[in-house]
């Protein structure tokens, strides 16, 4: 009994470890992802050809390149030339730069629900079209966009467990390296669904607070 | 003034050498969706002070015109200044080139506009709808800001509803925040665009009692509007509009008594016939 709950007790212990590193991992790449998403989508709508035609090639690149691929190109292929990233670098590079390219979309979706005449009426106090966008459009278009937020980070967290493929330290990862060691794969892969399962949950409950929060002013 | 569509009927710009230089002065004013040309030749000019009313069936340009005073639309040709400064555009040389967004900006937080359909931000408050300009653009200390708000929702009769949202408003109420909202950058040029049009009946006089109140304080106006009898009760002028052009121009008392030309009169007659009828 006591060899069981040492055994235990070291699974927990190691998908724990696993656990905070894809937590870190997965909170990394959103927070890329949304800045790059947010940047990208401006420019998508922007009236520059340029800036349009950027954001149009980023999007196809790395939403047509699986991220797997991607992630094997910026861990092995940059390295090949010098570029030594370590793992978790290496991850949130990846899933940044692929989750910037989902969300450009799905904030140009935001962005283009939002009235014209929310814009204009911007512009007529003297915003500029950038501050329209970030005081007036942007925060109505959030909104719009959380369940899309929502199912997007959800499929992240899940995601990250292909950094495993890049040696980083995330749950998947620890978890194949117990099963490597122990050969007790069925309770440690019941175990580490349990972990994806409580960590998805709270993420879960997280937005639809959010989405109350923030559909203040807006009829339901 | 105008000098379009029915030359006889209009005296060209500034025929009066003791005339002030206006307010706002457009020239040549064309604006073409694709192949429509929807403006066709607009000159006038605004004094300051003045209150002036477009009246015109749909379609004849009113908004457009207005939409062109502070380049929410861009003119396809011609130009536009207000206190003297090219709206939306500089000279370079001998030719025009847009402004940047920033000056763009600038120039429009002095002429404000209220909207058809009032375009409040439904995501803030009623006092940070108001506030959110002057403190964003014209870089006020937001108690000060406040307090000019509030000042402003007071004028317009709305004091008590400083934290609603606007979704919690009528109609009327909306138009009187936005008409706050437009009042908070201190404008010295207010752009009307058919203010009432999207309000139920009963809830059009008392967005019309705040333009009044604007008026008779010596506010510049130019207003689109539908309310022929608002437009001859606040208006030091009125013009009609058609098909892109300015068809006659003048006092309210001429246009909507005395017109001259006969595309007035039949706009006045199917307006106030449709009025007259019993339902």
């Amino acid at each position: 009994m006591s060899a069981w709950w040492a055994q235990l007790s070291l699974f927990l212990g190691v998908l724990f470890n696993g656990a905070i590193m894809t937590a870190i991992v997965t909170a990394g790449s959103f927070i890329v992802s949304m800045v790059l998403g947010v940047v990208s989508a401006a420019c998508a709508t922007s009236r520059s050809p340029l800036l349009r035609a950027i954001s149009s090639v980023y999007v196809e690149v790395f939403r047509a390149v699986p991220i797997l691929t991607q992630l094997f190109i910026i861990y092995f292929g940059l390295g090949s030339i010098g570029i030594k990233l370590n793992p978790i670098p290496a991850a949130l590079a990846g899933f940044g730069l692929n989750g910037g390219a989902n969300l450009t979309e799905v904030f140009r979706g935001g962005i283009g629900a939002i009235d014209r005449g929310q814009t204009e009426a911007a512009l007529s106090i003297g915003m500029t079209p950038l501050m329209a966008l970030r005081y007036i459009v942007l925060p109505q278009a959030f909104r719009i966009v959380l369940p899309s937020l929502t199912n997007f980070a959800i499929g992240l967290l899940k995601d990250t467990s292909l950094a495993s493929a890049v040696a980083a330290p995330e749950l998947s990862f620890n978890a194949n390296a117990l099963v490597d060691r122990t050969f007790r794969s069925p309770e440690i892969y019941i175990l580490l669904a349990l972990f994806y399962l409580a960590m998805s949950l709270p993420l879960s409950a997280l937005a639809r607070n959010l989405e109350r929060r923030s559909s203040r002013g807006h009829r339901a | 003034m105008a000098a379009t569509g029915a030359p006889s009927l209009i005296p060209p710009p500034d025929s009066s050498p003791a005339s002030p230089a206006p307010l706002v002065r457009i020239r040549g004013l064309h604006k073409r969706f694709g192949p429509l040309e929807v403006l066709r030749g607009i000159d006038l000019d605004v004094q300051g002070g003045e209150k002036v009313s477009i009246i015109g069936p749909s379609g004849s340009g009113k908004t457009t015109l207005l939409r062109c005073i502070n380049y929410i639309g861009r003119p396809s040709e011609g130009h536009v200044t207000v206190s003297g400064s090219l709206i939306g555009e500089k000279l370079a040389g001998d030719h025009f080139v847009a402004l940047d967004d920033r000056s763009l900006a600038r120039q429009r937080a002095g002429i404000g506009m209220v909207f058809q359909r009032f375009n409040l931000f439904p995501h803030l408050t009623v006092l940070r709808n108001i506030e959110l300009g002057p403190v964003k653009v014209l870089k006020i200390a937001p108690a000060e800001a406040r307090e000019r708000s509030f000042g402003l929702l007071q004028k317009v009769g709305l004091a008590d509803k400083a934290a609603a949202y606007p979704e919690m408003l009528s109609g009327g109420q909306q138009q009187r925040v936005a008409i706050a909202r437009a009042l908070a950058m201190q404008p010295k040029l207010m752009l009307f665009d058919e203010a009432t049009s999207a309000l139920d009946p009963e809830l059009v006089g008392e967005v019309l009692a705040v333009i009044a109140q604007l008026a008779a304080e010596g506010m510049t106006m130019v207003l689109v509007t539908h309310e022929m009898q608002f437009a001859e009760d606040i208006s030091d002028r009125v013009i009609f509009m058609d098909h892109g052009k300015i068809v006659e121009q003048g006092p309210p008392d001429q246009i909507f008594h005395t017109p001259v030309h006969e595309r007035t009169r039949a706009f006045l007659r199917a307006v106030l016939d449709r009025r007259a009828k019993p339902l």
